[in-house]
């Protein structure tokens, strides 16, 4: 088990004080200016080395993202645009970050904007988050008056943050959609490229990263990136915020070593499963958009970008959904079907039209109330819709479906079967 | 996608209130010179937190502040699921019926309100001080399952706590928000945090470099 003293979200429960005291007292703001002095070019080298992948969902490299950025400032100015519309079911990791540790985020915004030359940051919150949005306005209040941020600061780096937020549209995570809701527009994905680093916010060079993937910029740089490297797995390293929810004794947020095992995630710190590890029947280990996992491979699978990708998954925002055997396992699948044809932008086709299409069958499945032969059908419309969208809201939607396919095909045929019975 | 129009049944006009008003430019000044459409949902925003929801001369009003032309802010108003385009009771009830809350028992805390707000969603109840809808993730899966009631979350629900908050509502009282039952303050483990025990985290941490701080 990680120790707390490699723990980056030292108030993830809130605890303590949230606010500037209580946050500089667990380490925040510490050196910042040194920090600075250290230069651009180190501090992305640093980012660089500390194999940090970006704690959004895709997991790309953090520090090679920051240096996408083009190196002078022309005339557009730059932008950090910091992604706290967390709406991806099953996670709640930003949500505590922005309520019971803003303070790691406020730093992190700065030393990042440097890092890319930006001199004003907007962070987009979802708009149900009226507290947690209120949270960290008053953890920007408290910097601004400390002089810690600002057009005139002690860092001697003048910077502006904003807190903006959303109104209830899960689309606006994705990044080219969260920069058009920003602009004051329906949040509809933008066809990439041109990149935001090249073009984003007002067509000026952009950057938009994760909230968790900021707010432990910080640390990482105070205590160096071979430590933050020396936690995890080769290419899988650091710690993670871990969303533990569903049909465990005790569902919690937890900061974990990444590559922790999933087993050991659950009974150690959710409790174990209701009715025990055999009781288990299927998992959804990085939030809504990534394939389940029955039991067969959750037995042994470790909590990574890597290792969940070679089991068809993905880690995603590392929020892990669990379903015991009480579950009816297609109706959580259809569940998350509804989601997706309620949250669909409307603007590709595929996407707008396939989302309802399958959660349509995926009602008459739970059911039964269907032929087996629809089984390969919904499966070739998955792959229909998977890659073909503008951005991955498509994907999303096929992944759950494809996941309950490949390891419950059985589950599907024996209500098709029941249902037949009892209709005859 | 979800399909939202105007009602039918329109207020004659609608005016910011001066506090409104000071908000709203607030909010407009945090964007480059220009770029006042920004602001367009916090603009909207503010609107529904003074009249409780987004009517037709509110959206025409918004275009004339921000200099947008009035389908900008319809297509905003409609694409945005926060705002409500119709009349909601005084404590707007939502239910998140997701996956992780619906493993968790969400389908209760839907008959709670069923029970004791109307028995369809989007109606204000017969004295007028609720109304209740199901909405997607609100994000608080770990204390699942969950509503928000106006600005508030009131988390770890079951059938009888969703009934007591909602006979505390109608009394006119104002529950505390967050978990609702097994003794949780937030998103640790039911039954005391198993990390960030060791005292040392509050008194300078482990990541300190300048020698004063680490003291």
């Amino acid at each position: 088990m990680l120790s707390d003293k490699d723990r980056i979200f030292t108030n993830l429960y809130g605890f303590q004080d949230p606010g500037l005291k209580g946050a500089m007292a667990r380490g925040a703001w510490d050196g910042t200016k040194q920090i600075l002095e250290r230069g651009i070019d180190a501090i992305i080298d640093e980012m660089k080395k500390s194999g940090l992948r970006g704690r959004g969902g895709a997991g790309f490299p953090t520090g090679l993202k920051w240096s996408f950025m083009p190196k002078e400032v022309k005339e557009r100015p730059h932008y950090l645009v910091v992604n706290a519309d967390e709406s991806e079911p099953g996670t709640c990791k930003d949500r505590d970050i922005l309520r019971n540790d803003p303070h790691t985020l406020v730093e992190g915004c700065l030393i990042a904007s440097f890092a890319m030359r930006a001199n004003v940051c907007y962070v987009y919150v979802r708009g149900e988050f009226i507290r947690e949005r209120e949270a960290l306005q008053r953890a920007v209040d408290e910097a601004y008056e400390a002089k810690l941020i600002g057009k005139d600061n002690i860092h001697g780096y003048p910077f502006d943050l904003y807190v903006h937020h959303g109104a209830g549209a899960y689309i606006c995570g994705e990044e080219t959609a969260l920069l058009e809701s920003l602009e004051g527009k329906k949040g509809q994905p933008r066809l990439k490229p041109p990149f935001p680093a090249n073009s984003g916010v007002w067509g000026c060079p952009t950057t938009v990263n994760n909230v968790e993937s900021i707010a432990v910029a910080p640390t990482i740089l105070r205590r160096g990136p071979e430590w933050f490297a020396g936690i995890g797995r080769p290419n899988n390293t650091g710690t993670k915020v871990f969303c533990v929810s569903g049909h465990v004794n005790k569902p919690c947020n937890v900061e974990e070593e990444m590559g922790i095992s999933l087993r050991e995630l659950i009974e150690k710190h959710a409790g174990g499963v209701r009715g025990g590890w055999d009781n288990l029947l299927a998992v959804i280990p990085g939030g809504a958009s990534v394939p389940l996992l029955p039991k067969s491979i959750c037995d042994d699978v470790l909590m990574d970008f890597d290792s969940l990708k070679n089991v068809q998954s993905g880690l995603g925002t590392a929020a892990v959904i669990v379903m015991d055997k009480s579950c009816d396992v297609v109706q959580a699948i259809a569940r998350l079907a509804y989601f997706y044809k309620h949250e669909s932008c409307g603007q590709c086709t595929p996407c707008r039209e396939g989302t309802g299409w399958m959660w349509r069958v995926m009602t008459r499945m739970q059911r039964g109330d269907a032929r087996p032969e629809e089984i390969d059908l919904l499966l070739e419309v998955t792959k229909e819709i998977e890659g073909h969208t503008i951005c991955a809201l498509g994907d999303a939607a096929a992944w759950p479906i494809q996941g309950l396919i490949r390891h419950f095909r059985p589950e599907l045929e024996r209500r098709m079967a029941a249902h037949k019975v009892a209709a005859e | 996608m979800s399909v939202r129009r105007l009602t039918e049944q329109q207020p004659a006009s609608f005016a910011f209130s001066t506090q409104s008003k000071i908000e709203v430019d607030k909010w407009i000044a945090k964007f480059p010179a220009g770029r006042q459409a920004s602001a367009v949902i916090a603009a909207l925003w503010i609107g529904q937190e003074q009249e409780g929801w987004v009517s037709k001369p509110m959206i025409e009003e918004v275009g004339r502040i921000l200099s947008m032309p009035y389908i900008r802010v319809l297509e905003v108003a409609t694409f945005y699921t926060m705002f409500n385009l119709e009349p909601v009771g005084d404590h707007l009830v939502q239910v998140c019926t997701t996956t992780p809350c619906w493993l968790r028992g969400s389908d209760d805390v839907v008959a709670a309100c069923k029970k004791h707000i109307a028995p369809t969603q989007h109606t204000v109840s017969k004295d007028g001080k609720f109304s209740w809808m199901e909405v997607e993730c609100l994000g608080a899966c770990v204390n699942a399952p969950m509503m928000q009631i106006g600005k508030d979350f009131y988390e770890d629900l079951d059938g009888p706590a969703t009934e007591k908050l909602l006979e505390a509502f109608r009394r006119g009282e104002t529950p505390k928000p967050g978990p609702q039952n097994y003794g949780r303050v937030s998103s640790e483990p039911q039954g005391g945090a198993l990390t960030l025990t060791d005292p040392q985290l509050n008194k300078g941490g482990y990541s300190k470099k300048s020698p004063e701080a680490a003291s």
